[in-house]
């Protein structure tokens, strides 16, 4: 791995790889005895003992997380998928001719995107069943994580449309297409293809903000690793097993993600717009408004 | 609505809190941030695997993790932090890794070309650093640390799961206590919006402030 600091200044001469070889064999050294002192610090609390790392390795409840994750998925799929169809019309009414159409969808997208996704949750919890709103606890999790992510999702499609070349419209409206077919048959496929890894990478971030399921009684997978930890006095051992699966689930869903663009890239030769990447943030104003050129509409239906 | 007025010096010292939350966590977190990608664009191995390792880990697993791992885990190791403390710690933790990810992502995007020709007419690295390349890369760091920034705003709520008093704890609270959960809700929302909006309009103008014009 070529660091860009080092293509940047001057290639190493020797005294300077005598350097590196220097910092590396210290730096080392240091990471060992970070790492030794905080094993000894653990051993020194009791966390090595077997009985606070032996219930992890017991398939029943290896399986009791196992099932976390599942509903954790299942969670995070349905939301996806409701934040998905909700984002679409959001983006559409957005970009359309009639400003109530406009100013209202605007309304919810801002009005959302700016709120934390944890107050909408606390909402949706606490206070829709005393607004006399009885659902089962998936759907206050659902919910709120569906409204949240179709505010952003909204963005993203919106981004992704405007990212076209206002040619493409126009050229749609000369040969005679409607406003719907111009949308349907030349813009929606091409802007889609650019927003496919935004996608998954919002998906990343919604996978990570389930877990503030552990608010709900909903036993999502942070939540039963909360329940296993009280049962066998193991909070470090818990709660990072919880770490390390979402780490191997959200880097082979970013390994796709980037799989992804860089088979677009090769196909159609055209980036994706530049939203993934930061995911937990709302950065698609800014990838909007770098890219003026609006969608043509077509001058008559 | 006057559940929201009669209560509105709690909202405010929760306002006060989740300002604080988020200021001193963006100041660790840019710290943190720039020792990370000084380690990920450092030209020795061991440093860049640390830094590597750091925004790998960090960046992928959720911050409701991080935060019942530093405030439920760590007492056990001997760690113990005042919860306010302990919220601050763990923003600023989660945020540097997407700081730092920012900064190394600034310092890639100058062109290779810039460099060379600073080589070319003499300028040693330092000079280099501080004359050419980091005057562009801060300049396309702006928006996306902007970005890190709002996000922060609204992660902050997450201080509420460690029971700290900040703007989404006290409408917690205020919702359990009383019948009104509309208004309370909508008194919280119009807070957050109040940080949040005017930091995206205050970033918006320091883009422009800074846009290399051409």
């Amino acid at each position: 791995m070529k660091s860009s600091l080092l293509t940047l200044g001057d290639p190493l001469g020797p005294k300077g790889r005598r350097r590196v070889l220097v910092a590396s064999v210290v730096s080392a050294a240091a990471i060992v005895a970070v790492v030794a002192v905080a094993i000894r610090r653990l051993d020194e609390n009791g966390q090595l003992d077997e009985s606070k790392w032996r219930p992890l390795t017991q398939w029943a409840v290896f399986k009791f997380f196992l099932g976390g994750l599942g509903n954790t998925v299942k969670a995070a799929l349905t939301a996806m998928a409701i934040a998905l169809v909700v984002g679409g019309v959001m983006a559409l009414a957005r970009l359309a001719r009639g400003w109530p159409q406009r100013w209202l969808a605007g309304l919810y997208v801002e009005f959302f995107r700016g709120l934390p996704l944890y107050l909408l949750i606390l909402f949706s919890w606490l206070g829709l069943p005393k607004l006399g709103v009885d659902l089962d606890v998936f759907w206050y999790l659902v919910l709120a994580l569906a409204v949240y992510n179709s505010a952003i999702l909204a963005e993203i499609f919106r981004a992704g449309i405007l990212s076209l070349d206002r040619g493409q419209g126009e050229a749609a409206s000369a040969v005679g297409l409607r406003y719907w077919q111009a949308m349907g048959l030349v813009i929606l496929p091409q802007a889609i293809r650019r927003m496919v890894p935004a996608i998954v990478s919002q998906l990343v971030t919604l996978l990570k903000d389930t877990s503030l399921g552990i608010l709900l009684a909903y036993e999502e997978l942070l939540r039963r690793a909360r329940i296993s930890s009280e049962f066998f006095q193991n909070p470090v051992h818990s709660f990072a097993l919880v770490a390390v699966i979402y780490i191997a689930v959200n880097m082979t869903l970013s390994y796709v993600a980037t799989r992804l663009e860089a088979r677009q890239r090769r196909r159609y030769k055209a980036g994706a717009i530049q939203v993934g990447g930061l995911e937990d943030l709302a950065v698609t104003q800014a990838t909007a408004s770098a890219r003026p050129a609006p969608v043509a509409r077509p001058v008559s239906a | 609505m006057d559940v929201v007025f009669d209560n509105l010096d709690l909202f405010l010292e929760g306002m006060r809190t989740t300002v604080l939350l988020t200021l001193l966590g963006f100041a660790g977190a840019f710290v943190i941030g720039i020792v990370v990608a000084a380690f990920r664009t450092s030209p020795v191995p061991p440093l860049r695997a640390v830094g590597t390792f750091y925004v790998a880990t960090v960046r992928n697993t959720p911050l409701a993790v991080l935060f019942v791992l530093f405030f439920f885990g760590l007492p056990d190791v001997g760690i113990l932090y005042s919860r306010f403390t302990s919220a601050v710690i763990v923003l600023a933790a989660y945020t540097g890794a997407f700081v730092a990810e920012t900064i190394r992502s600034g310092i890639n995007a100058v062109a290779t070309g810039q460099g060379e020709a600073a080589r070319a007419i003499g300028l040693t690295f330092p000079q280099l650093m501080r004359i050419v390349v980091l005057p562009q890369a801060i300049r396309t760091v702006v928006a996306p640390l902007g970005s890190i920034f709002i996000a922060l705003i609204k992660n902050s709520a997450l201080a509420a799961l460690i029971s700290v008093a900040d703007l989404a704890e006290t409408a917690e609270r205020l919702i359990n206590e009383t019948a009104q959960p509309l208004p309370i809700f909508l008194g919280a929302a119009v807070a957050y919006l109040l940080l949040t909006i005017p930091s995206g309009f205050a970033v918006g103008w320091i883009e422009r402030k800074v846009a290399i014009k051409r």
